[in-house]
């Protein structure tokens, strides 16, 4: 089996020292984001084969993160597309500059060089008064390796927009009538993200490769609290995945994602915590659980029982 | 390897998964990259081109499992095409076919089971004859089916509004730059998504034959609508609704929905719904359908909580009781009372006529207001 096969031609991201996911997977961690073979097996095809990556998963398990490393790693700018409902072309894509095109005029006008009025128009609608959004300055981009493109929440868009975005995903190219079509010189590494709120639709999905992040294991969220937050001691990075493990069991509106373990502890090592104890529990909650019924419900039983079931619920023993 | 592949693409369609020749291809590249040697590789790889939704993993983890012993062992399945649908028991959501040919009494028992439209669109869904089922499919395909309006973010033209740098710059471009025409633009009316939760337990057995026919018209339609059935889990079925044969997509939502006829624990089914999809955003600012009659074996304090929650996230909520039409039924018992405090709308949805006033209801604003 060839298993270089044409990537020039479909443009393919190649990394110098990373042949398969698992030398991937290596990369990334030097970057601190901890993947697991999954997700690492999919960023690497993603890359191979030039397809944009889906990532589903539940609020603050990480998929943003996985656009921003990817940025790091390729030495290239990321490129970020925030969706909401609503958004259309203009902001995505292009937007005229008006205030200059209306100077444009006037000055024109001024120097009496307005006469040819085909000549004048075209000159106003050229690329020169052209503001470039997000979808544009990448396809834009021009470097050794194309730029990440993180397309942000996609299920707050509506349908319009989706059948655009599938436009553009597949021949990586947009046409401004007045200007002419643009044209990406090497596809753009995508990623899109999606929290689900909604069903985005399949041919969409169709053109991506997909993966759904799951909250991490204990261990690799242990991994990750002393990863990212270096000031936390062995003792209480253990704990406090132990914790946020115990709080993602509890049934709460809304268990806690990485992104909650991170600030919990920063915050407690900003209180100088060596390990968990009731009143710094009791002080930090709101950093970790953050509604009023989801408090209600870790206090109700008392923070003491969840502590007691950090300390002994086997957490400690789990290191091998 | 193609053959593999092709292989694996039809094992994983008849579990279910949408694994279209496109996807196959896709699969057959990533193998190039990551070679067929471990079975971990091809097992991810396969992961990320095959599936589109959570649903889906567990479908693909049983498949490959299936699909890798079988490949190790050297046998790969047939490529005979083999019928992909699993037999199911149709009788519970499509009439059975027609018998009056053999009927020895023939037309006469056709007039005697048939009634009018007029008659029809009164009687009550739990003495309707298979006959009249039929019937129903082209008076739910009159019935239009839209959410309540609500401004949408998106702006269009409109005369009045927020100023229109664009439209009126290109005006001025035609009056020598002057811009004489200012231009405007205000926010769209867009119809709410409607969501719909039928109640499929046993005790509304008589009742969900039609309601669904309802939910599928109302899919159908290409309204911005989303069905779930509700039984001991909750299941949702807008996919399985979209084939435009009522037949055969009431047949895929019984596929889809595992314990038809069974019991109720609406509190736990709401929760679901609320957990898993309500509170991320489908019934935010939704006109919330639920239709069921309200008998719950379960905790009554989950589903007080559940409808708390849902009429904080909805713009509205509609319940649908066929024992509301019954003649001395007051909704005092069990999970109809918990849940009756947070229901903008109590209809009873026994009769045709009664979903016409369910249409209406979910398209008209609260300010018209109909309270229950």
């Amino acid at each position: 089996m060839n298993r270089n096969n044409d990537h020039g031609r479909r443009g393919g991201v190649d990394l110098p020292g990373v042949s398969n996911a698992e030398e991937l997977q290596i990369r990334l961690r030097r970057y601190d984001y901890l993947a697991d073979e999954g997700l690492a097996t999919a960023i690497f095809l993603a890359l191979r084969l030039s397809r944009p990556l889906f990532l589903e998963g539940e609020a603050g398990v990480g998929k943003t993160e996985v656009a921003k490393v990817l940025s790091r790693l390729l030495d290239t700018p990321l490129i970020r597309l925030q969706c909401y409902e609503g958004i259309d072309v203009y902001q995505a894509v292009y937007e005229w500059d008006y205030a200059r095109q209306l100077l444009h005029i006037r000055t024109a006008e001024a120097l009496g060089a307005g006469e040819d009025r085909e000549r004048f128009e075209a000159e106003l609608y050229s690329r020169e008064f052209l503001i470039a959004r997000p979808l544009l300055q990448a396809l834009e981009h021009r470097g050794p390796q194309p730029p990440v493109l993180l397309i942000d929440e996609v299920d707050r868009a509506d349908d319009e927009f989706e059948a655009f975005l599938l436009e553009i995903l597949s021949d990586y190219s947009v046409t401004i009538p007045e200007v002419g079509t643009i044209e990406a010189g090497r596809p753009p590494v995508v990623v899109i993200t999606s929290n689900r709120t909604r069903e985005v639709h399949d041919a969409l999905k169709r053109r991506c490769l997909y993966f759904w992040i799951e909250h991490p294991s204990f261990e690799r969220e242990v991994e990750i609290v002393r990863l990212r937050v270096p000031g936390a001691g062995e003792k209480l990075a253990r704990q406090v995945a132990a914790a946020v493990q115990e709080l993602r069991r509890m049934d709460l509106y809304k268990p806690p994602g990485v992104a909650e373990t991170l600030d919990w502890t920063e915050a407690l090592v900003a209180l100088d915590a060596k390990e968990l104890n009731e009143q710094l529990v009791e002080a930090t909650l709101g950093s970790v659980v953050k509604y009023r019924e989801d408090q209600q419900r870790v206090r109700a039983p008392g923070i003491e029982k969840l502590l007691s079931r950090v300390n002994g619920g086997g957490w400690g023993r789990a290191d091998t | 390897m193609q053959r593999a592949a092709v292989a694996f693409g039809r094992v994983l369609r008849r579990a279910g998964i949408a694994a279209g020749t496109d996807r196959t291809l896709e699969f057959v590249r990533a193998l190039e990259e990551v070679g067929m040697e471990r079975r971990q590789s091809v097992y991810w790889a396969g992961r990320a081109t095959f599936c589109s939704r959570p649903e889906d993993l567990k479908l693909y983890d049983a498949a490959f499992r299936a699909f890798w012993d079988e490949m190790s062992s050297g046998e790969l399945p047939p490529v005979s095409r083999r019928k992909e649908r699993s037999a199911v028991d149709l009788d519970s959501v499509q009439p059975p076919k027609k018998t009056v040919e053999s009927d020895p009494e023939g037309e006469e028992a056709v007039h005697l089971r048939y009634s009018p439209v007029e008659v029809l669109r009164s009687k009550d869904f739990a003495l309707y004859t298979a006959e009249e089922f039929e019937e129903l499919r082209r008076l739910l395909a009159d019935l239009r089916l839209s959410g309540a309006l609500r401004r949408s973010r998106r702006l269009e033209p409109a005369r009045r509004g927020r100023f229109d740098q664009r439209r009126t710059l290109r005006g001025a471009l035609r009056t020598g730059g002057e811009a004489l025409r200012h231009r405007f633009r205000a926010p769209r009316w867009q119809p709410r998504r409607v969501v719909l939760l039928c109640d499929i337990s046993g005790s509304m057995a008589q009742y969900s034959r039609a309601l669904m026919r309802f939910l599928h018209a109302g899919v159908i339609s290409g309204a911005r609508l989303e069905a779930y059935a509700m039984g001991t889990r909750l299941t949702r079925i807008t996919r399985e609704l979209a084939s435009k044969d009522p037949d055969r997509a009431l047949s895929e939502a019984a596929d889809a929905v595992r314990d038809w006829s069974g019991g109720t624990r609406l509190g736990d089914a709401m929760k679901e719904f609320v957990d898993r999809w309500g509170q991320r955003g489908m019934a935010r600012g939704s006109v919330v359908v639920i239709l069921s009659d309200g008998w719950d074996r379960g905790d009554l304090g989950v589903l007080r909580e559940q409808m708390a929650r849902l009429k904080r996230l909805a713009y509205k909520v509609i319940w649908v009781n066929p024992l509301k039409a019954a003649p001395g039924y007051r909704p005092l018992a069990g999970g109809m009372a918990a849940a009756l405090p947070y229901v903008d709308v109590f209809l009873s949805g026994h009769n045709f006529e009664s979903l016409e006033e369910l249409a209406n209801a979910i398209a008209s604003t609260i300010e018209e207001g109909d309270r229950a």
